[in-house]
């Protein structure tokens, strides 16, 4: 099967989540993605290098298991970019690269000499995408982010909520995850232009400006009838925000911590859900509830009964009950509901088995889209630090086997 | 010249795709928005303009459908087909969400327009995939996320409280981002190889990707992550992040101070407050200002010293917290290079000077209104080949007349 990304190559800075997730997307569909270390710092830039989880009996740098899921078939070298020769050798990739990728707090490369006016110097029509919490410029450029704060600062966190409670906010980064979807857009938004128009362009992207699009409607509401989310009690998040709908919630199943969603989105669902509320009950409830509108007006004592009734009941079970009325239903799936028992994923191949030179054989998050001409293709784990340094300096640039040890022994690798 | 200029999207109405479309057409696509006789059910959704109920009026619907054509297509009708497939002879994208059996019963499926538009993408965005029958069943943005992993790490330390999820219609968008993300690839491909493809977009496996630790800890290690309140869900819990101010608005303190010169910038704002004398705590605030190196974390928990230190940071960020508003403390943090976040509900964010000075608001002109509206901006800054809101939303039916006139 061809691939379909086969003719880009990537010079690539980034990592965490944010940075490193866009370039996972790049070589999953056959880029040539170059990860570029620093050696002096033993690659530490990326905390998630050497960070839980770690295979059991494993840890240390090259074990960290979110590194190996977010660097699949990169290739991994390291560059001290203190050194005049270091610098040369990104010139020399910089030239055969169509882009530049880098998610550093603002400013970072252009201090190592390779701000967008060096780049384009280097190549004219480089793509340089920059993904930085705040964006290159504005007030808050110098301003530091991880994915906790983009999601606080954008309206993300404020979003998620229960009645009378903190915020939630997001149990994991979010916007690391939809940075890094963002990043990976506009890379290749930008390569379409540059095959169109042999222009290339750096794209500043600000991950918190990416997520303020994420709670458009909320937005219009505010800017056009200045309506704002912020209340004086916040209503659940669980429960339906634009349609209307009740039930609409999160409720408690038997056992330890275990819940099932299940949305009524008109009178048919309703209608269809009732006669199974009643059969479990020897009082008719059902019936203070039957007009929509009623529902809609008294959502806490229709959650308050919903609970008791789904508390009665394991959840796996009911959900199979009300998929077969059917209406929406969703058990709260844990991962290891979702990942080792839900065919969904497992018969999609979402969960690929890679080879890690040092971690062995490990599985990693996959794609959840499949391109019937050019799909995509995980086998390799992360890149240890530098494990690619002889093949790239000696394929691409043409170094020997002596001058690449020799810059090693220099500390250039 | 946009980087889709030139790309005709066929958009099969769904509100589980609007959002794809929409990326597609602020980009510059022409994305023509099939619709149902009555128009998409996304048009009945509040809010509406004044509050007024009317298929024109949907706030949700102007969002989600900028820039975009509408065509009104009954497709019950066999007439109203043929020209559906007219239209998607002449497509680049065809963009939908249709049960998975639909498409082939009415001979519109990928196998039945390739042979006449080879360069065709096909994106099905299906909530299991196109091979799952559970696709076929009804669902909405909340049982998604249920079944695709988000809520499980969110919500509450407290877990009688259920798991929570977040709002905005992101399951919908994380499925609309992978079904973006995969035309963008067909399209690069394309321009060199001369031929589209089909492309099966699962709407729960794009969120059970995007879960971060909670999918790798059991892939790497089989652990499972427990939710906590405005933090990160973890297999052994962590400290608290989240703090209240003098306001009553939160701050998300993110990760507490770690390096000396923080806790030495932690113990001169306490200073400059006037409360460093009422913290006895300072004394490990010195300490961490003093200390030499890099701190091992590994020892917190562990060695009395560096717990006290990092303890004394949290404390210290906390005293300061319910003494200053949440702004001032997010300013105050980040002015001492702290990484803090204010929690902004979507409206102070939009309205915060940064977003403006950057140019994120923009203006959109609903003429047939005679007003002018602003919407959120640009996701990403893209000079050579800008993002941008063309049009307002269409107006049901605006242009069924002249995009069939344009059928031979």
């Amino acid at each position: 099967m061809d691939k379909a990304l086969a003719n880009f190559r990537i010079c690539d800075f980034t990592g965490q989540l944010a940075g490193a997730g866009a370039t996972k997307w790049l070589s999953a569909f056959g880029a040539e993605v170059i990860r570029i270390e620093d050696p002096a710092r033993q690659g530490r830039w990326d905390i998630l290098r050497g960070m839980e989880p770690f295979k059991p009996g494993q840890s240390g740098l090259e074990y960290g298991g979110g590194f190996n899921n977010h660097n699949t078939d990169k290739l991994g070298i390291t560059l001290n970019l203190r050194t005049a020769k270091g610098k040369q050798i990104l010139t020399d990739l910089i030239k055969i690269s169509d882009a530049v990728t880098e998610n550093f707090a603002a400013g970072v490369l252009e201090r190592w000499g390779f701000g967008y006016p060096q780049l384009q110097a280097i190549k004219p029509d480089i793509v340089y995408v920059s993904n930085c919490g705040f964006g290159h410029e504005g007030p808050y450029h110098q301003y530091k982010t991880w994915g906790p704060i983009v999601q606080a600062v954008s309206g993300l966190t404020f979003t998620s909520a229960l009645p009378g409670e903190p915020p939630a906010g997001w149990g994991y980064s979010y916007m690391d995850h939809t940075g890094g979807y963002y990043m990976a857009m506009a890379i290749m938004l930008a390569l379409l232009h540059k095959q169109r128009t042999g222009e290339g362009q750096w794209v500043d992207l600000a991950c918190t400006e990416a997520a303020v699009t994420l709670n458009g409607p909320a937005l219009l509401d505010w800017t056009v009838n200045q309506v704002p989310t912020r209340q004086a009690v916040q209503p659940s998040s669980n429960r339906s925000q634009f349609a209307p709908m009740a039930p609409h919630g999160i409720y408690p199943c038997a056992g330890d911590d275990e819940w099932i969603a299940i949305s009524c989105r008109h009178q048919q669902d309703w209608a269809l859900l009732r006669p199974l509320l009643q059969s479990d009950s020897d009082v008719d409830w059902t019936a203070e509830f039957d007009d929509e509108t009623y529902r809609l007006a008294h959502q806490d004592s229709l959650d308050a009964a919903m609970a008791a009734w789904t508390g009665q009941h394991e959840k796996l079970a009911l959900q199979t009950r009300l998929q077969a009325l059917p209406i929406p239903v969703a058990a709260v799936n844990k991962p290891a509901e979702r990942i080792d028992e839900d065919p969904t994923t497992g018969d999609f191949g979402l969960w690929p088995t890679v080879q890690h030179s040092a971690m062995g054989e490990v599985r990693v998050d996959g794609m959840p889209v499949h391109m019937s001409a050019t799909d995509w293709h995980m086998a390799r784990g992360a890149p240890c630090l530098g494990e690619h340094n002889h093949d790239v300096l000696n394929r691409l640039l043409g170094l020997s086997e002596q001058e690449i040890n020799q810059l090693a022994d220099e500390g250039v690798l | 010249m946009t980087a889709l200029s030139d790309i005709t999207v066929i958009e099969l109405a769904n509100e589980r795709i609007s959002f794809a479309g929409k990326l597609l057409a602020d980009m510059g696509a022409d994305v023509v928005l099939i619709e149902p006789p009555g128009g998409d059910i996304s048009r009945t959704y509040p809010p509406y303009l004044d509050g007024e109920a009317d298929v024109n009026q949907s706030l949700y619907f102007w969002h989600y459908n900028t820039g975009k054509r509408s065509v009104v297509l009954d497709l019950q009708s066999p007439s109203a087909r043929a020209q559906l497939k007219q239209l998607l002879q002449q497509a680049d994208i065809l963009l939908e969400s249709q049960p998975t059996q639909q498409l082939a019963t009415w001979g519109l499926d990928y196998a039945d327009l390739q042979p006449d538009n080879p360069g065709l993408i096909h994106i099905a965005v299906t909530p299991y995939g196109r091979q799952s029958p559970l696709s076929d069943l009804p669902t909405t943005d909340l049982t998604l996320m249920a079944a695709g992993g988000p809520p499980w790490s969110c919500g509450y330390d407290d877990h009688s409280l259920p798991p929570v999820r977040g709002l905005g219609n992101q399951a919908y968008h994380t499925g609309s981002h992978f079904a973006y993300l995969s035309a963008l690839t067909a399209l690069l491909y394309r321009n060199t190889h001369h031929r589209g493809q089909f492309i099966d977009v699962s709407i729960t496996a794009s969120l059970n990707v995007t879960t971060e630790a909670a999918s790798y800890s059991w892939l790497v290690k089989q652990a499972t992550v427990q939710r906590q309140t405005g933090r990160h869900a973890a297999v052994e819990p962590s400290g608290e992040t989240q703090m209240q101010c003098a306001d009553g608005r939160y701050v998300n303190t993110g990760v507490p101070p770690r390096f000396p010169e923080e806790f030495g910038r932690l113990l001169q704002w306490l200073q400059k407050l006037d409360l460093a004398d009422q913290f006895p705590e300072a004394v490990f605030l010195e300490m961490g200002a003093a200390w030499e190196g890099p701190f091992d974390l590994s020892q917190i928990g562990k060695d009395d010293t560096i717990t006290a230190i990092f303890g004394a940071g949290r404390e210290g960020l906390k005293l300061i917290a319910r003494s200053v508003t949440a702004y001032e403390f997010f300013i105050g943090c980040q002015d001492a290079g702290l990484a803090v976040g204010i929690i902004n509900s979507p409206e102070e964010a939009f309205e915060d000077k940064h977003f403006k000075a950057r140019g994120f608001q923009v203006e959109v002109e609903h003429e047939d209104l005679q007003r002018t509206f602003r919407y959120p901006g640009a996701p990403y800054r893209m000079p050579a080949s800008p993002w941008q809101i063309s049009r307002r939303a269409p107006q049901l039916g605006e242009h069924t007349d002249a995009v069939l006139a344009s059928l031979a």
